[in-house]
């Protein structure tokens, strides 16, 4: 089993996530240059945080382009695990992998705090060490995490189960309110439709979330519950090694 | 005069335009021996500057103690180095960028930290931390401010923070901390002070020293523009006027993108071992970059500008030299193995060329398509410049008597509305509106973010390992009021609380760096205000132990002849040899024991006298409950004793290595009370009961701000041994209450209540406050 972590010129979680993995999980992991379209026979590929290219357009607008993401993309298209990490969600969404996109905070400036996601689906590569509903705590920081698409995509998000964590608060309650000042009290920091904070593809094998859960991996550091999103990932990688053993 | 052409003749008139004065133009061409040239002169009148030469404060600033066993780099380099053991060194520096960030706050804030970040990666420092120290005007309306004041100065904070977070949270470094204060004598001239700290391997630390002649002269990173063109002359070495809008072309534009980069470019080129010296280009860009690092290596540099990468045609050699275009650096590599160096860069897609090389003859020969059109002596330049030992003149001393200071309450008096009143203050009230703007996060080593310690903590990550066993600790901290009432004692009390804050978070200080805001130099009265907190930050360092590292001066900080306070900002670093150990400041668990910890206390036999927590009316005068609920700055600051602040410091630092504390948290601005309650805002459902018995006037004892002061929470199984700590360390620890479940806060004085509330109603007031104000635009 091997993690593969792209480093975009401007990611700044890539260390981050290769700590998470190789030091805390004590997993292989391995570096991938945004130059390179190999993947180093990862088994998972993690697009970290950060601002890819400066992100001076638009989020992630340009890192599509990258040779890295050619290969990524067919790799995804085979099943391998893809899991974007905000920056990375941000890159999802503009390379198609993943549906909608991204908008401006609601309340238009940069957040960084820990916010609490409740687990929505646990049949997924990415949240099956969880138990549904379980309530996680980990940080946010960014300043275009409202997620947003149409009525159509969010009909078929909802109705295939590709929502996989909301925002919510502390005891799991998700409301709909008329202000972002009423939403941010009530869990949702961004305004992103229906409190979504992560979503798969159809095919399950392809994430993107807002929180980082990196940052979120040892008790020094306010949380480990991150660790419940890589586990679930290496629990995933170790089944689908014993079904082709 | 910014467009100046190299065949402008040179006229006494001309120097005396950029700022040099008859003596100093007399001193250039005695230098060279002939009238300088028009771009000679651009050189001389930036590298002369107050803000590169330190003509006004070099005599001063030799009085600091620089020295300690393990200050491995003091000031003079681009950051001061400090042993942190295990074979690393920690690179931190504090540099201010006030006039920019009242000119265009976004740009001037962006720009600041750019530049203390570079000051850190030159040094061969990956930077881990940054922390900004800000001042504004008031941000409401009030007696001396009027509501148009006021909305200005909230558009000018809301541009700095946003300039803050936008570079820090792009490069991919935490913001952790810092302080945001308010006093009117900012509302025209904002200070935005950044700190940052990095870490290296001792033995790759990289100093900008020039040697071995004809070794390749690099310049690496963004393009020469025409954007910050005398920033560091014009801007930040005169005072403003009305016109000083008209300076925004001097004010430099960031992009955090391209700093990042260049971060990673410059680690892995020192990596290849093929680089020799490499300096940033900040204030005064190639001119200073070239001249410093020749002088310092005791040689000469030569370069010709049609190598240098431009972002716009037609420039002249003046505009290259004196352009403060952000994101770059020079270096020099070794002869030979410039390809290696030239190959990173070009792996991180930046410009990288070969602009000259290193001379012997210690001459600075600046060349354009060949021809030379500057020649200066490099060592004379960089250190030969004008040294003023400038007239130093006492204010006047004030009268004041009783009736011009604050009038304590009647024994007795509830001073809960009082309190609500001060804990909404901009001043007190939680800083969360801006922290959360700040990425605090990113690189996972926050220990302690803004607001969760005294001072911000980050661990440290062996660089190969990734095991985890010291982390360091931060402070920033100044107080202008204090030191407009007395700069001496003001400036030992910035020293004093920051080394007591990096204390109070579990560490132990080493090191310090200052950043000293004052107005004009050629002002006698704020050259003594200088030279006073010059003792006073002098004494104070010595006495507690963190010599001064580097820093910078920032003077003409006045608007129409009005000066600031002179502001002193500290930045002390700290070290917890145990990770694990860090001190926070949230109360933990109902039925713990509130200690007030006192330097100041005095042994008679077996049993400490514990002297009054208060202060005299005229030193209550000085506090931040004086100034918001009263309407009154008068007085003087609590008097310091500073070998009880070094017992406080040694005990803090010893209760936290033995690990018995639940909780610790300073006495500063406020005074117990909102140390108490703040307590309490960083726990979930924890009050606070508190008796105070002391003689003298509750609000004194309760919101007085005498220093050498800490309030700990300890569980009663641990009770006995921290009394024995504390005892063994010559400090006070006397009872003064219990953490309470539920949402009560009350606090008795001599048995009647004078605050009685709850956390919740509390907390409402101070933690949306500046929210509240803020969103008023």
């Amino acid at each position: 089993m091997k993690f593969g972590v792209v480093v975009f010129p401007g990611s700044n979680c890539d260390h981050d996530a290769f700590y998470a993995l190789g030091n805390v999980l004590q997993k292989p992991v391995e570096f991938i240059w945004h130059q390179s379209e190999d993947l180093a026979n990862s088994d998972a590929i993690i697009l970290p945080g950060g601002f890819s290219y400066g992100d001076y357009l638009r989020t992630g607008a340009i890192a599509r382009f990258s040779p890295v993401m050619k290969s990524v993309e067919k790799f995804a298209n085979s099943g391998g695990l893809v899991l974007g990490v905000c920056n990375g969600f941000q890159i999802l969404c503009e390379a198609g992998l993943l549906p909608g996109a991204m908008m401006r905070n609601s309340g238009l400036r940069f957040i960084c705090r820990h916010v609490h996601i409740r687990v929505e689906q646990t049949d997924t590569p990415f949240s099956n060490a969880a138990a549904k509903g379980q309530i996680l705590k980990i940080p946010i920081a960014h300043s275009d995490g409202n997620y947003n698409c149409d009525e159509a995509t969010l009909a078929e998000l909802e109705k295939n189960r590709q929502v996989i964590f909301r925002y919510t608060t502390p005891d799991g309650s998700v409301g709909r309110f008329a202000t972002a000042q009423e939403a941010d009290d009530a869990g949702n920091p961004n305004g992103a439709v229906h409190n979504i904070a992560g979503i798969c593809n159809r095919g399950r094998n392809v994430a993107g979330l807002m929180p980082h859960p990196e940052r979120a991996v040892e008790a020094a550091l306010g949380s480990t519950d991150g660790l419940t999103i890589f586990r679930s990932m290496v629990e995933a990688l170790v089944g689908a090694a014993k079904a082709t053993a | 005069m910014a467009t100046a052409a190299t065949e402008i003749k040179v006229t006494p008139e001309i120097a005396a335009e950029h700022g040099l004065t008859a003596e100093e133009y007399a001193r250039v061409q005695k230098i060279l021996g002939r009238d300088p040239n028009i771009t000679e002169l651009g050189i001389f009148s930036v590298m002369w500057s107050e803000h590169c030469s330190y003509k006004s404060s070099k005599v001063h600033l030799k009085r600091l103690p620089t020295r300690g066993k393990l200050v491995v780099q003091g000031p003079g380099e681009n950051a001061g180095v400090v042993d942190i053991g295990d074979g690393l060194v920690a690179a931190f520096k504090i540099e201010s960028h006030n006039h920019p960030s009242y000119v265009e706050p976004f740009q001037g804030a962006t720009t600041g930290v750019g530049g203390i970040l570079r000051d850190i990666f030159t040094m061969g420092a990956r930077p881990i931390a940054v922390l900004d120290s800000l001042r504004f005007g008031e941000i409401t309306a009030g007696k001396n401010t009027s509501e148009e004041e006021s909305a200005k100065n909230r558009r000018i904070l809301d541009g700095v923070i946003r300039g803050i977070a936008n570079y820090g949270n792009c490069f991919g470094v935490p913001t952790v901390g810092g302080e945001v204060c308010f006093e009117p004598c900012y509302s025209q001239n904002p200070l935005v002070n950044a700190l940052a700290l990095g870490i290296a391997k001792k033995e790759e630390i990289f100093l900008a020293k020039a040697k071995g002649t004809g070794n390749p002269v690099i310049y690496v990173g963004a393009k020469t523009g025409r954007d910050g063109i005398h920033g560091a002359s014009l801007l930040a070495s005169a005072e403003f006027t009305e016109e000083s809008k008209q300076k925004r072309p001097n004010v430099q534009v960031g992009d955090p993108f391209v700093e990042k980069l260049l971060l990673e470019a410059c680690l892995e080129a020192m990596q290849t071992g093929a680089v020799v010296a490499i300096q940033d280009m900040g204030a005064a860009g190639l001119t200073c970059s070239t001249t410093e690092m020749a002088s310092r290596g005791g040689t000469g540099i030569e370069i010709d500008l049609a190598k240098v990468p431009q972002r716009e045609t037609g420039m002249t050699p003046y505009e290259i030299m004196l352009s403060e275009s952000q994101e770059r650096m020079l270096l020099v590599a070794e002869n030979g193995r410039e390809h290696e160096v030239l190959a990173v860069f070009k792996k991180w897609g930046l410009d990288a060329m070969a602009v000259g090389q290193v001379t012997d003859g210690g001459l600075m020969r600046v060349k354009d398509h060949g021809k030379t059109v500057a020649e200066i002596p490099a060592h004379p330049l960089a250190e030969e410049g004008p040294v003023y030992n400038r007239p130093l003149a006492a204010l006047a001393s004030r009268v004041e008597s009783e009736k011009d200071w604050f009038s304590f309450a009647p024994e007795g008096a509830n001073l809960t509305q009082n309190f609500v009143k001060l804990l909404s203050s901009p001043a007190i009230a939680s800083k969360r509106w801006i922290t959360e703007q700040y990425d605090t996060s990113v690189r996972t080593n926050t220990l302690a973010g803004p607001g969760a310690s005294d001072a911000a903590v980050v661990r440290i990550k062996d660089p190969k390992t990734g095991v985890v066993k010291r982390a360091l600790a931060l402070a920033t901290d100044g107080n202008g009021r204090w030191c407009q009432l007395n700069p001496r004692v003001g400036a030992m009390h910035a020293v004093a609380e920051t080394a007591r804050n990096v204390a109070a978070s579990g560490a132990r200080p080493i090191a310090a760096t200052n950043c000293l805001n004052f107005g004009s130099p050629e002002k006698p009265e704020v050259m003594w205000q200088f030279s006073q907190v010059i003792d006073g930050v002098g004494e104070a360092c010595t006495a507690l132990g963190t010599p001064i590292t580097g820093g910078n001066v920032s003077f003409y900080n006045e608007t129409l002849g009005k000066s600031i306070y002179p502001t002193p900002v500290i930045g002390v670093l700290g070290i917890l040899d145990d990770a694990s150990r860090v001190l926070k400041i949230a109360f933990r668990e109902e039925g713990d024991i509130i200690l007030l910890l006192d330097g100041v206390a005095s042994t008679v036999g077996a049993r400490y006298i514990v002297p009054s927590s208060g202060n005299s009316a005229r030193e209550f005068s000085s506090s931040e409950y004086s100034k918001t609920v009263g309407g009154i700055v008068a007085g003087e600051p609590p008097a310091i004793d500073l070998s009880a602040e070094k017992r406080l410091i040694d005990c803090l630092v010893a209760l936290a290595a033995e690990g018995s504390l639940q909780s610790a948290h300073d006495i500063s601005d406020g005074g117990l009370a909102v140390t108490l309650a703040e307590s309490c805002f960083a726990a979930n459902g924890l009050g606070a009961k508190a008796k105070l018995e002391e003689n003298g006037p509750a609000e004194s004892a309760l919101l007085g701000e005498r220093g050498a002061r800490a309030v700990v929470s300890v569980t009663p199984a641990h009770l006995a041994r921290v009394l024995n700590t504390a005892r063994q360390c010559n400090v006070a620890a006397q009872e003064i209450g219990k953490v309470i479940g539920g949402d009560a806060f009350r606090i008795q004085c001599k048995g009647s209540a004078v605050i009685d509330s709850s956390i919740p109603a509390l907390r409402d007031s101070w933690a949306h406050s500046l929210e509240r104000t803020l969103k008023v635009q």
